[in-house]
């Protein structure tokens, strides 16, 4: 081959790598990232009575530019206790519902993963089999189980365990146990992930030392399945916080969460600069999370 | 002896979790044959709710359109997806993979309010300069839709791309095939099963939206989770009962068809093995 021939199908062939990197990456800063510098901006841009409905942030006019950069919306944020309640309520419930999903997935990913080889893909699908039916209706489910004249409160009162109506529906309790339900699986996917690649040699070389039962799970099983503890753990607790549909539905008054209040911002009261402030501030609190997601999804991505 | 020493805590729990998933769903398909309006009173069987379903134009109409966005936005989905998992396992190093990889996994977990707020504000301001999108609908939920479930199929393509032996790849280039013939008659026949299962995730996903798809959507486009939602806001109704009824039979027949096909592939391995 001729050097310039081959140097020219080298061109070519940089050409295409360059072409294929560039397809996803394009897509992605234009419809992810980008979104997110237009929420920054419009965070910092004044509420109008306009379509859309907020002000400009650059003004050209007798010959200066103005740029006005409006704080108003965070310092809004910080004056009304509404707001911080509301990051507190989200925080709290995602927390609590994320150790209640480790506590009963770990021990159900733990017995998948010894179970027989041929049981272990259909209770993988079995577990896995809710998620894919539909989000809404397995929060929908709960209206019908917990409401005053539900299935729960109609059979205690059956059996005369109570005379009146256990109040159970639009309280912290069925927001909980509605995240619970709805994230479960992912859960106890990346714990089975994990649980079943640990090589077994491991535990039976502990036995044979002597080590206890107990012993052995804490100081062997409990750190190797460490990366699935964070992965499952972030998976729950990043989109539980944001979580819109099972506070709408399930909680109440007093079951204050960070989406919901986003979502009545700019559905009902339409005032996109405080939902983009409010959702600034829930990005920065998730910021942590979020990192610590990616590095492990990233070291899984390279091993 | 062993059978009962299996009998143990985490086989307990795993029982218990399984009855906590199912139980519920189990409830919602018992009632959804109930002749009562009032969804906790039993009042005998009847099909009717089925009947009012298949009648309520607002519904079907939704399911169709909910159907043409998820057929389409999974077939872009995967395009994107695998090509971004390509880059990413085959690729060396290349200026914006860490940029690339972060805005693989960021959707993961992405609370969908953000993402949907973020979306409909770039085509709110796309409006704006360039003219498009003048309206929201279907257009706008698909790219949408694209873009996080592009992020599920990339991973899901990934592990499958990291599994493959990369040596067969490299020796087609070696022995002269361009990169793309090699991509497309060694690489992608390899991985297709995980095409098939990342499209049905993708598939499955669109569907089941309903944060993003309100916020990107505009007056004409509803699809049906923003339909079912609306409803069962009102409280629980016998309809979404029927309907739910309808979701789980079909996930269920998809999913046990899939354990038939990966138990006889694995059947089928094994017996090659020994072969062998």
């Amino acid at each position: 081959m001729k050097p310039s021939r081959s140097s020219a199908l080298l061109k070519r062939l940089k050409l295409g790598r360059r072409a294929v990197i560039a397809f996803p990456l394009v897509w992605l800063t234009l419809f992810f990232l980008l979104p997110f510098a237009l929420v920054l901006k419009i965070s910092l841009s004044e509420a109008a009575i306009a379509i859309p409905p907020y002000g400009p942030l650059l003004e050209y006019a007798d010959q200066t530019l103005h740029v006005f950069l409006n704080l108003g919306n965070y310092l809004f944020l910080l004056s009304d206790s509404l707001y911080i309640a509301a990051y507190w309520g989200s925080v709290k419930t995602a927390f609590i519902a994320t150790v209640a999903c480790l506590l009963i997935g770990y021990p159900m990913a733990y017995a998948m993963a010894r179970a027989p080889a041929r049981w272990q893909l259909l209770l993988l699908l079995l577990v896995m089999l809710p998620s894919w039916t539909s989000f809404l209706i397995r929060v929908y489910v709960w209206m019908g189980i917990l409401s005053n004249s539900g299935l729960i409160n109609n059979l205690l009162i059956g059996i005369g365990l109570i005379d009146s109506p256990l109040r159970m529906m639009n309280t912290q309790f069925a927001v909980t146990i509605g995240i619970v339900y709805a994230y479960l699986p992912f859960m106890v996917l990346p714990l089975y992930a994990h649980l079943t690649r640990m090589d077994n040699s491991l535990l039976e070389a502990a036995a044979d030392l002597g080590s206890r039962k107990i012993n052995t799970f804490i100081k062997v099983t409990l750190p190797l399945s460490m990366g699935g503890i964070i992965a499952g753990s972030m998976l729950v607790f990043i989109p539980a916080v944001g979580e819109f549909v099972i506070p709408e539905l399930l909680g109440g008054p007093d079951t204050l969460m960070i989406g919901k209040v986003l979502w009545e911002e700019f559905f009902l009261n339409r005032d996109w600069p405080v939902a983009s402030a409010l959702a600034m501030v829930m990005l920065l609190l998730l910021l942590v999370p979020i990192v610590w997601f990616h590095r492990y999804q990233s070291k899984e991505l390279a091993s | 002896m062993s059978s009962l020493r299996r009998i143990n805590f985490s086989t307990v729990m795993l029982v218990l979790g399984l009855l906590f998933l199912y139980l519920p769903m189990f409830v919602l398909v018992v009632y959804s044959f109930n002749a009562s309006k009032l969804v906790t009173v039993w009042a005998g069987f009847s099909t009717q709710w089925y009947g009012e379903l298949f009648r309520d134009e607002q519904i079907l109409s939704a399911v169709w359109t909910s159907l043409r966005i998820a057929f389409f936005a999974a077939s872009m989905a995967v395009c994107l997806g695998t090509v971004a998992a390509f880059v990413m396992t085959r690729y060396g190093h290349f200026r914006g993979k860490t940029a690339l990889s972060s805005m693989v996994t960021a959707p993961l977990v992405m609370p969908e309010v953000i993402t949907g707020l973020s979306l409909l504000l770039l085509f709110v301001q796309m409006a704006q300069i360039t003219g498009w999108p003048a309206d929201r609908g279907m257009a706008t939920i698909w790219i949408a839709h694209t873009t996080f479930c592009s992020a599920y199929v990339a991973v899901v393509v990934a592990a499958r791309l990291r599994e493959v032996d990369h040596s067969i790849e490299e020796a087609a280039m070696d022995l002269g095939s361009p990169p793309v013939k090699t991509f497309f008659s060694i690489t992608l026949p390899i991985i297709t099963p995980a095409l098939a299962a990342g499209w049905l995730l993708a598939f499955t996903l669109s569907l089941d939206d309903l944060v993003i798809a309100s916020f990107v959507s505009g007056p004409g486009a509803n699809t049906l989770p923003m339909v079912v939602f609306s409803s069962v806001r009102m409280g629980v109704s016998p309809k979404i009962n029927a309907l739910a009824t309808l979701i789980i039979l079909i996930v269920s027949l998809a999913t046990l068809l899939a354990w038939f096909f990966m138990r006889r592939n694995e059947t089928k391995r094994k017996a090659a093995l020994q072969d062998v």
